[in-house]
């Protein structure tokens, strides 16, 4: 037998079920078809670098090294020492950002070091993306901010030192998303 | 034309220099009459001319004296349209690196074909085979998960029809000097589909957002394997997981076979082959996000993370390369658009922004989709400036030129959305002009077309 006090609860835990289902009707709504993936399967491709470092693999290059690089798989688009031509100019920039013509590189415009190491690796060169090691990645980095007296000619390029790397126009950039109401 | 007819279009005259009442078309009887009559003696034509028709007499054609082709299992337009072309603009180093322009001057309506909506690559269209494809959700989430195309093809869909902008679009307007290209040739990187696949929060919800998940970084698995940052507020919105455009499957160089659709904002985010969505705290500062997709203005700092595409419009006809035969009616029709939502109205000045007149909007208005004006407009045979100005339903309006520079100088590349001036000159023809006192304060001269890698 069910007491007076117990019947009366029945409706409440009823409408609470409907609560609850309500609540997650959504995740309910949807087929639910994804696969787990385990961290290892995600590590290979999860190429993302973030300013503090996250996500630069192991390794080391040097300025040596990059030049070498730069010079059989650059040059032909990026020219001489950076200076531009079929792609971007990365280095040399004569003019300040806020003349007639800004010259706008790695050295003059980019805030972060982390990104080059990161557009790089996923996307250059442009005839052979990700054809890259590692190594070669951090050497031809160290090479472009060498060139932008940026980066010691002897030294070393690790993740740790890539971080380190505070850029000239770090300051540079305001963030419309979060200052400014067009997106309200 | 007689002094009848000029007497009626007096009386219609709305502001200066023959803009008519943009409810003129749709009034009945005799005044009905007289324009349509004189609408169909003057036509608008195309600065290279028109072919002869042919020598046989009208009611006499071939085609209706033997059968006709059969059935086509996949339609093409009319070979008589094959100037109707998207205008490719390279990196001849780079073939796949790039743009290719939406002829908006050739077209009608709000709605881009797929064919002819505009491309932006950065190394080349892939090839994808959608079972090799798959999509990743991972990072700042309870469980990480895979999709398959399959996969998403049995999940509940919406449909959404707005514009895609690249955040580049008419940026040559920064130059010194106007372009001379044709209009959808220097304002075509934007284009208007009915986009319809899966709203990404469905699988956000799936995947479990984690609390500290404020940025959604996507990835595309192409040859450049696109990458960039996007607000999680947005994600949860309005994007969607773009299948079908138009009613069919995205086509390869719209980002088949997934592509991320997000209403309003820079191209650019709209991520075409899209393949992992990684949830963030931070955004990751790719490479487009910080060197590329950022606007340095005068003070030497640079606007990042600016999303949304504010109110544009562009007088499609008559415009540059055109040419009026001769003085008379004529039909003044564009296109505006705004990421912000709807466009509340579009006014058209004939006499250089001295007087305007509000032009029809074609129905229904949507919601960051193409909204597509009209106004008749009485040409006397004289020259005058034709332009048009849009106000979305924030109240925001579209600046003129001088104001847009003033602002944020001309070293921004990106955002350019400034009032376009058409000329026409006495023999009709019809070209691209800046107001006469931009032209004199600057003599320096930047070309921005070449900087497209």
């Amino acid at each position: 037998m069910i007491k007076m006090k117990q019947k009366k609860l029945i409706p409440i835990l009823v409408l609470i079920a409907i609560g609850i289902n309500f609540l997650f009707a959504d995740t309910k709504n949807t087929p639910h078809l994804g696969k787990e993936i385990t961290p290892e399967e995600i590590a290979s491709w999860d190429t993302s670098i973030f300013p503090d470092g996250e996500g630069l693999p192991e390794g080391e290059g040097n300025v040596h090294e990059g030049e070498k690089i730069f010079q059989s798989r650059c040059i032909a688009c990026h020219g001489e020492n950076g200076l531009g031509f079929t792609a971007d100019q990365l280095a040399g920039a004569k003019t300040s950002l806020t003349s007639q013509y800004p010259e706008k590189t790695i050295g003059s415009y980019w805030p972060y070091a982390t990104t080059l190491f990161d557009f790089i690796r996923r996307s250059m060169p442009m005839d052979a993306p990700g054809s890259l090691t590692n190594n070669e990645t951090y050497s031809l980095t160290a090479y472009l901010l060498y060139l932008n007296n940026i980066f010691d000619e002897n030294d070393k390029m690790t993740a740790k030192k890539l971080v380190e790397i505070k850029m000239p126009n770090h300051n540079g950039f305001i963030n419309v998303y979060e200052t400014e109401t067009i997106h309200k | 034309m007689d002094r009848r007819n000029d007497r009626y279009f007096k009386k219609d005259q709305i502001a200066e220099n023959g803009l008519l009442d943009r409810r003129l078309f749709l009034k009945k009887g005799l005044q009905f009459g007289v324009i349509t009559s004189l609408a169909s003696t003057v036509s608008i034509s195309s600065a290279k001319g028109e072919q002869n028709s042919s020598k046989n007499k009208l009611s006499d054609l071939a085609w209706m004296h033997r059968p006709g082709e059969s059935f086509s299992t996949y339609g093409l337009p009319s070979k008589f349209e094959d100037n109707v072309l998207r205008y490719p603009s390279k990196n001849e180093a780079a073939q796949g690196n790039g743009v290719s322009w939406t002829p908006l001057h050739l077209m009608e309506g709000a709605i881009t074909p797929n064919g002819l909506h505009f491309e932006r690559h950065h190394n080349g269209v892939p090839q994808i085979n959608p079972k090799k494809h798959r999509l990743l959700i991972h990072g700042l989430v309870k469980k990480d998960l895979i999709f398959t195309i399959d996969n998403l093809l049995r999940y509940p869909m919406q449909s959404k029809t707005c514009f895609i902008e690249c955040g580049g679009n008419s940026n040559s307007g920064w130059n010194s000097q106007p372009s001379m290209a044709e209009a959808g040739y220097f304002n075509g990187m934007v284009s208007c589909s009915e986009w319809t696949g899966v709203p990404l929060s469905a699988l956000l919800e799936e995947v479990g957002l984690g609390k500290k998940a404020k940025w959604l970084i996507a990835e595309g698995a192409d040859a450049f394997a696109m990458q960039i940052s996007i607000p999680i507020e947005k994600a949860l919105d309005d994007v969607i997981l773009g299948l079908y455009q138009n009613g069919e499957r995205i086509r390869p160089e719209n980002g088949y076979p997934v592509r991320l659709i997000v209403p309003g904002w820079e191209g650019v985010l709209n991520v075409k082959w899209v393949h992992r969505l990684k949830l963030s705290d931070r955004p990751v500062m790719a490479r487009n996000e910080t060197s590329r997709y950022t606007e340095l203005q005068p003070t030497g700092k640079a606007r990042m993370f600016t999303f949304v595409m504010e109110a544009k419009s562009l007088i499609t006809s008559p415009s540059a390369h055109m040419v009026l035969k001769q003085s008379g009616l004529y039909q003044i029709t564009g296109l505006a658009w705004t990421g912000k939502g709807k466009i509340r109205k579009v006014e058209v000045s004939a006499d250089g922004g001295h007087s305007w007149a509000e032009a029809e909007l074609q129905k229904p208005v949507l919601d960051r989709a193409f909204t597509r004006f009209r106004i008749p407009w009485h040409w006397n045979g004289k020259p005058a400036i034709l332009k048009s100005r849009a106000t979305d339903e924030t109240g925001y309006v579209q600046p003129e030129r001088q104001k847009l520079v003033r602002e944020r100088g001309r070293q921004g590349f990106f955002h350019y959305n400034a009032i376009i001036n058409w000329h026409v000159d006495s023999d009709g023809f019809v070209s691209h002009v800046y107001d006469k006192d931009e032209t004199k304060k600057t003599n320096s001269d930047i070309s921005i077309d070449s900087d497209w890698n």
